[in-house]
């Protein structure tokens, strides 16, 4: 039976030590993967895969990642949602694992949306 | 729905909007019955007789009026192309139970899939809800319980903490089919 171990959970405690960790709320940028049950068909889990990947490659600490139930779009999915502090949120739409790449990279880190896979600015929120 | 995995992802989200703060999944087998179970339980608001009738049919209810999405009528029906079925058991303000069986060797049953990906993406999109995943099988024992992992922790690192989900990303690190 394969179990986490305490040692283990006991070791990334220790080397947190000192550094500061993020209360709820307290973020510089938000990406939310839409997680309906079309979003979930067309590939949801593999952004959100490829998302905590770059995230823990990053290195980041002021990046949420997490996700919401469906957007409302089916024929539009596989979907996410960037929210840049202070800027407008962006919905990207029909993504896959290497448009996410660009996004994070471009978007999430550079603070560029990426206008080619965009569907709208401005107007959506995530819920 | 490519395998099962995602089917479960489905239905556990679906749960978590159904105002759960706990979700326990478990997989086990019957060898001697060639038999693949799925259980996903909820403590939930549950449903009334009424939307429990309906939950698992897809023309029954519209979309206005149908509050568990498709997830369930499109895990029947996996069930179903086995030999299976769905039982569906609910009780208003004490939860949702649903146990899928599969006729394991059967053609058309759909491989497990990843489980480490979709607990993860679970864990990542629900992070204050707890869950437990057991699976018994021949391919994969693991066990995760976030309600341990997190008196672990003791609060000072996130359970969505990239390092916490590599540990438990690590457990699945067999591939089931
Ligand atoms: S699940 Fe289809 S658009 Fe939301």
């Amino acid at each position: 039976m394969a179990k986490l171990k305490v040692e283990d959970l006991k070791r990334i405690k220790e080397s947190m030590k000192g550094t500061v960790n993020l209360r709820q709320g307290d973020y510089r940028v938000k990406i939310t993967v839409h997680m309906g049950t079309c979003g979930i068909a067309a590939g949801a889990r593999t952004l959100m895969s490829a998302l905590l990947e770059k995230l823990e490659k990053s290195g980041a600490t002021d990046i949420i990642l997490t996700s919401s139930g469906c957007a409302g779009l089916c024929n539009h999915e596989p979907m996410i949602t960037v929210e840049v502090k202070e800027a407008a949120p962006v919905k990207y739409v029909k993504l896959d694992p290497d448009k996410v790449d660009r996004i994070f990279d471009e978007h999430v880190i550079g603070g560029h949306p990426v206008a080619e896979y965009a569907l709208s600015v401005g107007s959506e929120t995530t819920y | 729905m490519q395998d099962l995995s995602l089917h479960i992802l489905d239905i556990a989200e679906n749960a978590t909007r159904a105002g759960a703060t706990l979700i326990e999944i478990d997989i086990s087998e019957d060898i001697g019955k060639d038999l693949l179970k799925i259980r996903i339980q909820d403590n939930g608001r549950g449903m009334d007789p009424e939307t429990l009738k309906g939950a698992t049919d897809p023309f029954v209810t519209t979309r206005t009026t149908r509050r568990v999405g498709m997830g369930l009528p499109l895990l029947k029906q996996a069930a179903r192309e086995t030999g299976g079925d769905l039982l569906l058991t609910s009780e208003s303000g004490k939860g949702t139970r649903v146990l899928a069986t599969f006729q394991k060797s059967h053609i058309d049953r759909r491989p497990l899939g990843d489980m480490g990906a979709t607990l993860i993406t679970l864990i990542m999109g629900n992070p204050d809800l707890d869950f437990v995943y057991r699976s018994n099988l021949r391919e994969q024992e693991v066990e995760v319980d976030t309600r341990s992992i997190r008196k672990a922790l003791n609060s000072t690192v996130r359970i969505t903490d990239p390092a916490v989900i590599r540990l438990i990303r690590d457990l699945f690190s067999k591939r089931v089919d």
